[in-house]
């Protein structure tokens, strides 16, 4: 289906906006969105689902993770319009208080942050190379966990936290 | 980022009638344009989202190649099995570039027409010829440590920051093309531009074109090839120096040898004239010293990019024993060979 938003549309609608299907952790909504949005500020901005994190809004530095179809992307650089019909998943979609994904407990048990500001794109990003299916080797888990920075410098108890979950599943 | 007509087209035919227009622009994976619009470096009225064309399978050609449609991810493209066991110079190109989530997200067809990194470029405060025309260049004199060493000109030093096209220039790709005036088939080599005195012109794709796919012909580059990336840091950092090699020994003699640098020049680096230089020959230093001495003729420094002339002529020596061994860099573990 194509579509064709122009500026003669923007200013016949006070709200001149794309309607865009999501499902964000498994609740799907239709969003009326402007087409400058990127994912990272329609999650934080549109949907209070302010766990994905914003670092740097250029794609250096992972803090903005998040899967679509199972995929793992950096929300900053996406823009919500393109993905009409997408599934995605945030941090709040992989668990909850009370109930952890494996993920977010091996974080815990192995004391995998600091400040914690990296950890949700850590953690979504870790799923993503689970889903891929690419890595097995520490040396492996480290270069394909290398999109996401931490800049309390957790990298070796990340790296230990991804490798024993990756562990379990084999 | 400014605000813009956004479409989304659903056949190629509809993409290119609308693509026409000076401040259009067509959106894939959006990884480097996104970027370059909340900089403000890019400023388009028109966005066509091309994400939804048929252009996202890799398939077979007569004759034993394979075509990567344009819209195939990075990541999908380095890691198809086809592109794994036929093409792994072009996979471990891939996998050497940005980071996973990126290359989920970055196309084929975006990777090949991705903008510089110059820092000047990204900066609208500062002169640049090539995002303002007849406005300067910043890097000129300026800070330039990841600036062109090889067919720069005067009016802009910028280099093209593509790993995957290093090795697409290695294996004589062909860009497919479609536009107003219908299809083209342009070579790899003559795909990308040097600045001259049209610095703002990065590649020869004309006005409303769209790149459909890209045609790796049939080759046998599977045994003796390499691709090894010289970088500030191991990962997700662009190259300061790339070398892709990929090699046929008969015997004990190299039959045929290409190698394209990247991050040297405003286009992969190349010179057919030099590899003649390594055919028929034995694989030794020697050898491979005066190929690099060959291929880096006419390599200027701008200053705070001195050293990349040793450091290109130290990795394509390095490069060429490891392709003539058979020992190809690894992009996990990062120690050289
Ligand atoms: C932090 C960071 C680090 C990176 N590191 C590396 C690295 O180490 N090595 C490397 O090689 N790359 C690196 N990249 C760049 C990345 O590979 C490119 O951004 C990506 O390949 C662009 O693809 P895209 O589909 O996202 O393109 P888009 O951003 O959608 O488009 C880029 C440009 O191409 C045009 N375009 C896209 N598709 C077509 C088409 N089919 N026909 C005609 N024009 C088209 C667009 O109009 C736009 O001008 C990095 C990027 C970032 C942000
Ligand atoms: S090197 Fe090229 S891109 Fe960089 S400032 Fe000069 S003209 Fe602009
Ligand atoms: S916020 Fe997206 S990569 Fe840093
Ligand atoms: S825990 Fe602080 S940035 Fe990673």
């Amino acid at each position: 289906m194509s579509i064709a938003v122009n500026s003669a549309t923007y200013a016949a609608m006070p709200i001149g906006r794309v309607p865009t299907k999501l499902t964000i952790n498994g609740e799907t909504r239709t969003r009326a969105i402007e087409p400058w949005t990127t994912l990272l500020d329609l999650l934080r901005e549109g949907e209070d689902l302010i766990g994905t994190k914003k670092g740097c809004d250029h794609g250096q530095c992972g803090a903005c993770t998040v899967l679509v179809d199972g995929r793992r992307i950096n929300s900053c650089l996406k823009l919500a319009v393109t993905l009409d019909g997408a599934d995605i998943t945030t941090i709040e979609g992989l668990g909850q208080p009370g109930k952890l994904h494996p993920l977010q407990s091996a974080f815990c048990d192995h004391d995998a942050f600091q400040c914690g500001y990296c950890t949700p794109g850590q953690i979504c990003s870790a799923q993503g190379l689970i889903n891929e299916g690419k890595a097995r080797t520490r040396e492996e888990v480290r270069e394909l966990m290398s999109g996401n920075l931490c800049r309390c410098g957790a990298y070796t108890n990340i790296i230990d936290a991804v490798l024993d979950v990756i562990g379990e599943q084999v | 980022m400014n605000r813009f007509d956004y479409t989304r087209p659903a056949s190629v035919a509809e993409a290119v009638q609308a693509g026409t227009g000076e401040q259009v622009r067509y959106l894939a994976g959006g990884t480097n344009l996104i970027d370059l619009m909340k900089e403000n470096v890019d400023q388009p009225t028109t966005v066509i989202d091309i994400n939804r064309l048929p252009l996202n399978a890799i398939e077979e050609l007569d004759g034993g190649g394979l075509r990567l449609g344009a819209l195939v991810p990075n990541s999908d493209t380095a890691w198809d099995a086809r592109v794994e066991q036929r093409y792994p110079l072009l996979s471990s190109a891939i996998l050497a570039g940005a980071s996973p989530q990126l290359r989920n997200a970055a196309t084929n067809g975006g990777n090949l027409n991705q903008r510089t990194r110059c820092y000047y470029f990204y900066d609208v405060a500062t002169p640049c010829n090539k995002r303002k025309p007849g406005s300067g260049c910043g890097a000129i004199g300026g800070v330039n440590r990841i600036h062109a060493i090889l067919g720069a000109s005067d009016q802009c030093i910028a280099t093209h920051p593509s790993d995957m096209c290093v090795a697409l220039a290695v294996l004589d790709a062909i860009v497919q093309v479609t536009g107003p005036e219908g299809d083209r088939a342009i070579p790899i080599a003559d795909y990308h531009r040097l600045p001259g005195d049209e610095p703002w012109r990065d590649n020869t794709l004309r006005p409303g074109e769209l790149v459909t796919g890209i045609d790796l012909p049939a080759e046998d580059f599977t045994k003796n090839y390499t691709y090894l990336k010289l970088r500030d840091r191991l990962s997700y950092a662009f190259a300061l120096v790339s070398i892709a090699v990929a090699m046929r020994i008969e015997g004990s003699t190299i039959a045929e040898a290409r190698v394209a640098l990247g991050g040297v020049a405003h286009k992969p680096w190349r010179s057919t004239e030099a590899e003649k230089l390594l055919k028929g020959q034995q694989p030794s230093p020697q050898t491979f010293s005066a190929f690099a001495d060959a291929l880096l003729a006419g390599a200027v420094g701008q200053c705070k990019n001195d050293f990349k002339i040793p450091l290109a002529r130290k990795g394509i020596v390095r490069a060429l024993k490891q392709a003539a061994e058979a020992t190809p860099q690894s992009q996990t573990d990062k120690r050289i060979a």
